[in-house]
Formats: C-alpha cells, sequence, structure tokens
C-alpha cells in the first residue's frame, strides 16, 4: 500500500512547563518519544489510562501544543513553524471535537455556533449557510438549529460540537473521549457519526476509554505512561495476551467462549456488528 | 433554585414590523428616542412621546403588561427620585409646610416631570431589548461600532465578549446549583439565618464557582482556538446585515419625530 500520511509524528515529547495543570505521575514528560504517521482515510483509535499522554498527544495533531522535542507534520506542515504565523491553517485540516460537550460551544444559538468555525476562516456568507445546513442534517440536529444549547440534552450538544467541525470541512477528526460525558444513547449516537464522516473518506482519530468504540478503528493505539505500548490492528491487540490492562470488547470475549465450545469465530471478529453478522451466517 | 426557567435577556418572540427591523436600525431609533426625553420640557411635549411609543408598542404586540414588568426592579429608584424632587423643591407656591421641609407646586411638577420621564426612558430602552434577540443585538453593536475600531475601540471583542456571556449564563446557573446541591449536602445552610450569615455562607459558593468558571473559561478558549478563531480580522459572518426597506421608513419616522419635539419646544402649553 502506498504511504499517504496526513499526520506525522517523529519521535515527538512534550513536557508541561512547571505551574500548568501537572499530573503527578507524568510531570516530566506527558508525551515521550512517540513516533508513528496516521494514513490519509483511516480511522485510528488511541486509548490508554488517565495520565497516559493519550490527550496531550491529541493536541498536538493540530498544533494546539507544539512538541518540546521532535516534530509533528500536518499533511507536511511543520507544526512548530506553522503556528508562529496560521496556526488556523493546521486547524482547519484538523479539526478536534473535545470531551465536554458544555465547554465548547460559543453561541447561544445552534446554528450561529455551527458557523462559528467557518466565519474564522473566512468563507463566504452564502457558502457558510450551505455548510451550516449540510452539517446539521448530517448529525441530524437540523431541526434545533434555532435553539439554545441550554436546552439540549449532552448528546446533542455534543452533535451540535461535531457539526461545528465538520462546517470547516477538514480532511481530518480528532475526537478527544467526546462520549466520556454521555449516556449510552447519546455515545451510541456519537459512535454512528463517527462512523459516517469515516466512510465519506475522512481520517478519523478516536481518542477513548471504551473498548467497544476501539474495536470499531482499523488500528489501535495504545499509550502508557507517555509512550506508545502496542500499535496494531484491533483483532491484533485484543488476542496478545501481555496488555492485560484492557478489558477485551464484549463481542471478543463472546468470540472466545464460542471458540471454547466449539463454534469456529475467525479472530477477526472484534465487533457487536461483526459477530452478529457472521453468527447469521451460520447455519 | 428555578435554574431552567431563567429567559435570557428580555426578548419577545414576535414578527411584528418592529422585530424585523434591522437591530442597527433599532439601537439607533433607541437612542434617538431618549435623547429626545432629555430635550422635552414639558408636559405637552411628553404627550407627544408618549402617543409616539404607544403607537410603536402597538405595531409591536407586545402586551403592555410585558413591558411593565421592565419597572419593576427599579420602581423604588423612581419614587425615591420624585420624592427627593417633592421635598427638596423650594421654589413656587407653598402649599403645605411639614416642620422643616415645604411642599411646593414646582415640587409637585418636578416629581411628576421626573418620575414620567424616568418611566418612559425604561419603557423606551426595554422595547428595544424586547423586540431584538440579545445576539443580534450583540451583532448590531459590533456592526455598529465598526468604524471606531480604526481609533483603536475593540468592536469585534467587545462583541464576542457579549456573545460568550449570554451563550454561558444558563452553564453558570446550572454550575452554581450543583454547587449548591453540593454544599447543601455536606451542611451548608443558604436558607436560614441572619443576612450576615446568609452573606457568609455564600463564600463556600462563591469560591468553587469562581475556580469552575475558569476552568470553562480555559477549555472554551481551547476549544475556539481549535476551530481557527483569531480575532476579528479576516473574519466573516454567515448572517448579513442589510438595510431594507422598513428600516428607511423608520428611520424618516424617527427624524420626523425629533423634528416634532424640537419644534414643540417652541409651544410648550404647561
Amino acid at each position: 500500500m502506498a504511504s499517504d500520511p496526513i499526520i506525522q509524528l517523529k519521535n515527538v515529547s512534550f513536557a508541561y512547563e512547571q505551574g500548568e495543570e501537572v499530573a503527578p505521575e507524568a510531570a516530566v514528560k506527558a508525551v515521550d518519544g512517540v513516533s508513528f504517521d496516521v494514513e490519509r482515510g483511516s480511522f485510528v483509535a488511541i486509548v490508554g489510562s488517565n495520565g497516559s499522554g493519550k490527550s496531550t498527544l491529541a493536541k498536538h495533531f493540530n498544533a494546539l501544543l507544539i512538541p518540546t522535542e521532535g516534530e509533528v507534520l500536518v499533511d507536511g506542515m511543520n507544526t512548530a513553524e506553522v503556528a508562529e504565523t496560521a496556526p488556523w491553517e493546521i486547524r482547519q485540516k484538523v479539526g478536534m471535537v473535545f470531551q465536554n460537550p458544555d465547554n465548547q460551544l460559543v453561541s447561544s444559538i445552534v446554528e450561529d455556533d455551527v458557523a462559528f468555525g467557518p466565519e474564522n476562516i473566512g468563507i463566504e456568507p452564502a457558502e457558510i449557510r450551505r455548510r451550516v445546513d449540510e452539517s446539521l442534517k448530517l448529525v441530524g440536529m437540523y431541526e434545533h438549529r434555532k435553539k439554545g444549547p441550554h436546552l439540549l440534552s449532552g448528546g446533542q450538544k455534543q452533535r451540535i460540537a461535531i457539526a461545528g467541525v465538520i462546517a470547516m470541512d477538514p480532511e481530518c477528526v480528532v475526537f478527544d473521549e467526546p462520549t466520556a460525558m454521555l449516556d449510552p444513547k447519546g455515545r451510541k449516537e456519537i459512535m454512528s457519526i463517527i462512523r459516517t464522516l469515516h466512510s465519506q473518506g475522512r481520517t478519523v482519530i478516536l481518542i477513548t476509554h471504551f473498548m467497544e468504540e476501539a474495536a470499531e478503528a482499523d488500528r489501535i493505539i495504545i499509550m502508557h505512561n507517555g509512550k506508545v505500548e502496542a500499535d496494531a490492528t484491533p483483532a491484533e491487540i485484543f488476542s496478545r495476551k501481555d496488555l492485560g490492562v484492557l478489558e477485551q470488547p464484549f463481542a471478543v470475549r463472546l468470540a472466545k467462549r464460542l471458540r471454547e465450545s466449539g463454534i469456529e469465530v475467525p479472530a477477526d471478529i472484534v465487533t457487536d456488528v461483526q459477530l452478529a453478522e457472521y453468527l447469521c451466517k451460520l447455519k | 433554585m428555578a435554574v431552567r426557567d431563567i429567559t435570557l435577556g428580555q426578548y419577545y418572540p414576535g414578527d411584528s414590523a418592529i422585530h424585523r427591523l434591522d437591530a442597527r436600525t433599532k439601537i439607533i431609533c433607541a437612542l434617538v428616542y431618549l435623547v429626545s426625553l432629555f430635550v422635552v420640557r414639558s408636559f405637552s411635549a411628553f404627550a407627544l412621546c408618549i402617543v409616539f411609543l404607544a403607537v410603536v408598542i402597538i405595531i409591536s404586540k407586545i402586551p403592555f403588561k410585558f413591558i411593565s414588568k421592565g419597572l419593576k426592579p427599579i420602581i423604588f429608584l423612581i419614587i425615591l427620585t420624585m420624592i427627593i424632587n417633592l421635598l427638596f423643591t423650594s421654589t413656587g407656591t407653598v402649599i403645605a409646610t411639614l416642620g422643616p421641609v415645604k411642599i411646593t407646586t414646582e415640587g409637585i411638577y418636578r416629581a411628576a416631570f421626573m418620575g414620567l420621564r424616568l418611566v418612559l426612558l425604561i419603557f423606551g430602552s426595554s422595547l428595544l431589548t424586547l423586540t431584538t434577540k440579545p445576539i443580534e443585538l450583540t451583532d448590531g453593536l459590533e456592526k455598529l461600532l465598526s468604524p471606531l475600531a480604526k481609533i483603536g475601540l475593540p468592536a469585534h471583542e467587545l462583541a464576542m465578549m457579549m456573545t460568550i456571556a449570554l451563550r454561558f449564563i444558563p452553564t453558570l446557573l446550572d454550575e452554581t446549583d450543583k454547587i449548591m446541591k453540593a454544599q447543601t449536602a455536606r451542611g451548608a445552610d443558604f436558607e436560614n439565618g441572619s443576612l450576615k450569615e446568609k452573606a457568609r455562607a455564600l463564600v463556600p459558593l462563591l469560591g468553587p464557582l469562581f475556580v469552575s468558571a475558569f476552568r470553562i473559561a480555559g477549555d472554551l478558549a481551547m476549544a475556539m482556538e481549535a476551530r481557527c478563531y483569531h480575532g476579528g480580522s479576516g473574519r466573516t459572518r454567515m448572517h448579513q446585515m442589510k438595510f431594507g426597506k422598513g428600516d428607511a421608513l423608520a428611520f424618516a419616522v424617527m427624524a420626523v419625530y425629533l423634528a416634532l419635539v424640537i419644534v414643540s419646544r417652541q409651544f410648550d402649553l404647561f
């Protein structure tokens, strides 16, 4: 496969300065010598325990943080250089959705909030209107476009936040634990939007605590103490015994039980949908 | 605390001719009206102001009851102003003497005059906020102030601050509610006690509230940066403000009104 990376990390390290919020165990280096490429159009999940540096790493993808050592290239641009002059050139390529849906909405009217990103990058008004409507329809919030965010549920607010990012038409969307503060219903809705975005050909980077969500990715990267502990396909990750900290997704555990009782489930089945489809085809 | 019931600003949703006017038109007209109230010197001229306001209120289709709610918070101030004018005006014929203070005809006249002027001020300005969405008001102010950006007035930043403030009023109210409940669960008492004790009870509420406001501000700043925010330069707007025929008409009416008010100074009847 020809390599066409959208994001390249080259030996990236990052240490928070004294006085900023420092996780005690990560006080030295939150990210420590990380190197990997993210292929255009791929779906990568980054998992790891609290303080493993995964959120700090995520903020390097769109130049919110600049590495203290090493370099990050986004579509060939070095974030350290571009951030000096025009960081928005990187940020309109790599959008980011944060954990807390409440603290990332700017306007008290849904559609104005979605328009915020495109307005910042100087899009024509008619084009903004078109993009706002399109992205609100994509996340299924079009009928709520005139409402105030405080009247919406957490999941709905998070969908608005996603629409706001999509309206900038980024090539890559980074989700930093987007479902951590949502109920199961909201979580499902967000995952379905993430799948849609990936199917449109956008690169998706999902930082998450939930193995069920990570299982849907093409590739899982496990972070531990600021370093990459493992980097492989979900099937490989979940079959490895040495990564004891991970709780395997339900489908993987069920497949294992089925194998024990004599049903030959292939090892690459890691999500509920895949397992259900396989079992339905069985005689 | 029924935090959810609080309405933002005091916008009264509607689709009247007044509602549809450009926010900038309404801001300018409201200002002209407020100034006109200070041009007026007599009750006869006030009649003109009252008629004008009444017509605007009728067109806006806002119930009078709703508008008069705006008076409630400052009714005390109005009464105080009237009493001071009544008691401390020494010119005019004396009607009654209460110890050292004299009530004069001039005093009564001035008290009524000031009271009426204050009431009209409140009505005039609340009509602006009642018929204009807060967010439109902010956009209108930004547009109106933007020529002043050349002399260093941060018009865009001011408007952005107002937008964010409006957005986060409900969020901070929720936060207050949460902290209050958390502190109540730990034995804090916000309801009972003397005024001093009540004030003291607010300290464990305000501390965490400030901390949380700063945390929210940090998160929001990060999210805004991630969405390419870099100040007002090079920024476009989805909603384009356009002056229409209605706005031209409004300005014309306002000009006639102002002319009438100024002319009326020549014919002060009483």
